[in-house]
């Protein structure tokens, strides 16, 4: 893998030009039906999802959509989704269960979008009701942190029993500029704040957050995007073919996600 | 016998905490000119009125123990993992210096306390965050006991309370934090699919990942009056949107008229609530 701080990787991560959910449901499926809407009060573009097939199996694809061009940016509001683009997810979520198609979600957005309307409409229950219906899916999930996966907005699709992630993908608590401007009041501190948090692959591997990483081209996913897409299909087919044969999908999840900051095991508790 | 003076002991304790949480410099500062009108209100009638000023209604922020007390019968309180404490999993420079400094000044090892107590005689475990720890902050040792409480309340089919005061995710822990919002609502899931029943009260302030995980999971949510409840902070969306935010945003008020709350308490009405919906749900109530 290719040498680089925490900071170019951010920078990497979120680049235009690099491969997006709709290149990757383009490239990786055949068949792709685009579901749309949260049937409650909106589409939102931001989450791109629907029904496809994966090797001839129909499975749920759903991901953070960032948009091409300046003018999709405005409409998929560059990735950041609102209650509407989660309350969507989970009806595809639900949609997956009831026909036991697997669920394979790609991750990346700067965060849920924090706006007055947004929270208006319940941004706070619309990611914790994801989180809580993604933990219980009792069919296989497989999670892609393809960009930038910022916060609780992203790991709101992330609940899966694998998560892979791309080697110039981060993936955080919140931006590197909002973490030195809470801790530092000076977001121009960003670089510094890159490598304090552990936000690159290699260091989510190491910290168990993340199941595998994905190599990318020496210089980024965006210089050859067709050769990321082989190593995608080729990392999600090795992590999803096991699960299929895994009885207790929820079961399997909740010991993954239960794990992460487990005392007892630590020797740390107790003063 | 033995274990009547057991139960005392634990309450002696608790009234310890609890009025040490009373001493605290942020209960100082409330008294001296409230938040909410500039009053200044002796120590002693703020105390009288469970902390909320009698001039404007504000509800200040109050320690955990303070909490339990006020709403668990008395010789009921017995702590669950009392001794549960943050690992500096990611190294992170002076975590460790900050979380003793703060186990000095407010006696707790983590921002939120677990009990196992009666209210009006009906068993049920109760989880606290307490802001003046980290702000209540997510990082680990809080998710683990959180998930740890909803985990007790399943084993032994007993309803559960949380009440929530936290700034969001704790910053030093990183990733880890913000996967503690995965672990507590899957812990939630289960538990509601189990059947457990689960009442959520916000108090002053909730926002960020403690909004956007267990604390909007409640089969009944309630929250005290006034309280700020938001998944993104108002600073941030006033930057995002470049506007002024409308008076009474993201209020307990606001979020009851939005739909996401059942019901407003007042703090000297909350114990009362409680008892109420306990015995609502109650199994052996049910019929059939």
């Amino acid at each position: 893998m290719a040498d680089r701080t925490a900071e170019q990787r951010v920078a990497l991560a979120r680049r235009a030009g690099r491969p997006g959910t709709a290149d990757y449901i383009a490239h990786l499926f055949t068949d792709f039906f685009e579901c749309r809407g949260d049937r409650l009060c909106r589409e939102d573009p931001s989450i791109l999802g629907g029904v496809a097939l994966y090797y001839g199996r129909p499975v749920t694809v759903l991901g953070h959509r960032k948009g091409k061009s300046l003018e999709e940016n405005l409409t998929c509001n560059f990735g950041m989704p609102g209650p509407e683009g989660y309350r969507k997810a989970q009806r595809l979520m639900k949609q997956a269960e009831k026909f036991r198609r697997p669920v394979i979600t790609f991750i990346d957005t700067p965060g849920a979008y924090p706006g007055l309307e947004a929270e208006a409409r319940g941004q706070g229950e619309a990611i914790a009701s994801t989180l809580a219906l993604m933990s219980a899916l009792t069919v296989p999930a497989v999670a892609v942190v393809t960009g930038e996966g910022g916060s609780g907005g992203a790991l709101a699709l992330g609940v899966a029993n694998a998560v892979l992630m791309l080697e110039n993908a981060v993936y955080s608590v919140l931006s590197p500029e909002g973490f030195a401007s809470i801790l530092w009041k000076d977001s121009a501190r960003s670089g510094e704040a890159a490598e304090l948090m552990k936000l690159t692959a290699a260091d989510l591997l190491e910290l168990g957050v993340v199941d595998a990483v994905i190599p990318e081209p020496e210089e980024g996913a965006h210089t050859a995007p067709e050769a990321v897409y082989a190593a995608v299909d080729q990392a999600l087919a090795a992590h999803l073919t096991p699960l299929l044969k895994i009885r207790d999908c929820a079961g399997h999840r909740y010991q993954k996600f239960r794990a992460m900051g487990a005392l007892a095991a630590s020797g740390r508790e107790g003063l | 016998m033995d274990n009547h003076l057991f139960l005392q002991r634990r309450e002696r304790l608790m009234a310890l905490k609890s009025r040490r949480e009373g001493k605290s410099p942020q209960v100082r500062a409330v008294a001296g000119k409230c938040p909410g009108c500039g009053a200044a209100i002796p120590k002693a009638e703020l105390a009288k009125n469970l902390y909320v000023c009698p001039e404007c209604g504000r509800h200040h922020p109050i320690g955990a123990y303070l909490r339990l007390s006020l709403i668990l019968d008395p010789n009921s309180f017995r702590e669950l993992d009392e001794r549960l404490a943050a690992p500096n999993a990611l190294n992170f420079p002076g975590y460790d210096d900050k979380l003793k400094a703060l186990r000095r000044a407010t006696g707790l090892t983590e921002g939120a306390v677990s009990a196992r107590g009666r209210i009006d005689g009906r068993e049920c475990v109760a989880c606290v965050l307490d802001s003046r720890f980290f702000m209540g902050s997510m990082g680990s040792a809080l998710g683990e006991k959180v998930t740890r409480a909803v985990e007790h309340a399943q084993k032994y089919k007993l309803p559960l309370i949380i009440f929530s005061a936290s700034g969001g995710a704790r910053m030093q822990e990183g990733i880890l934090s913000l996967m503690q919002m995965a672990k507590t609502s899957a812990a939630l899931e289960r538990f509601s699919r189990a059947g457990g029943f689960y009442i959520s009260v916000f108090t002053h302030p909730t926002t960020g990942g403690v909004t956007a995980s267990f604390a909007s999971l409640g089969d009944i949510t309630l929250a005290e009056p006034g309280a700020l409840i938001g998944f993104a902070g108002p600073r941030v969306i006033e930057q995002t949107i470049g506007e002024k935010l409308p008076d009474g945003f993201q209020r307990s008020e606001y979020l009851e008229e939005h739909g996401f709350v059942d019901a407003i308490v007042p703090r000297g009405e909350l114990r009362a609530a409680l008892a109420r919906l306990l015995m609502l749900h109650e199994r052996g109530n049910r019929r059939g």
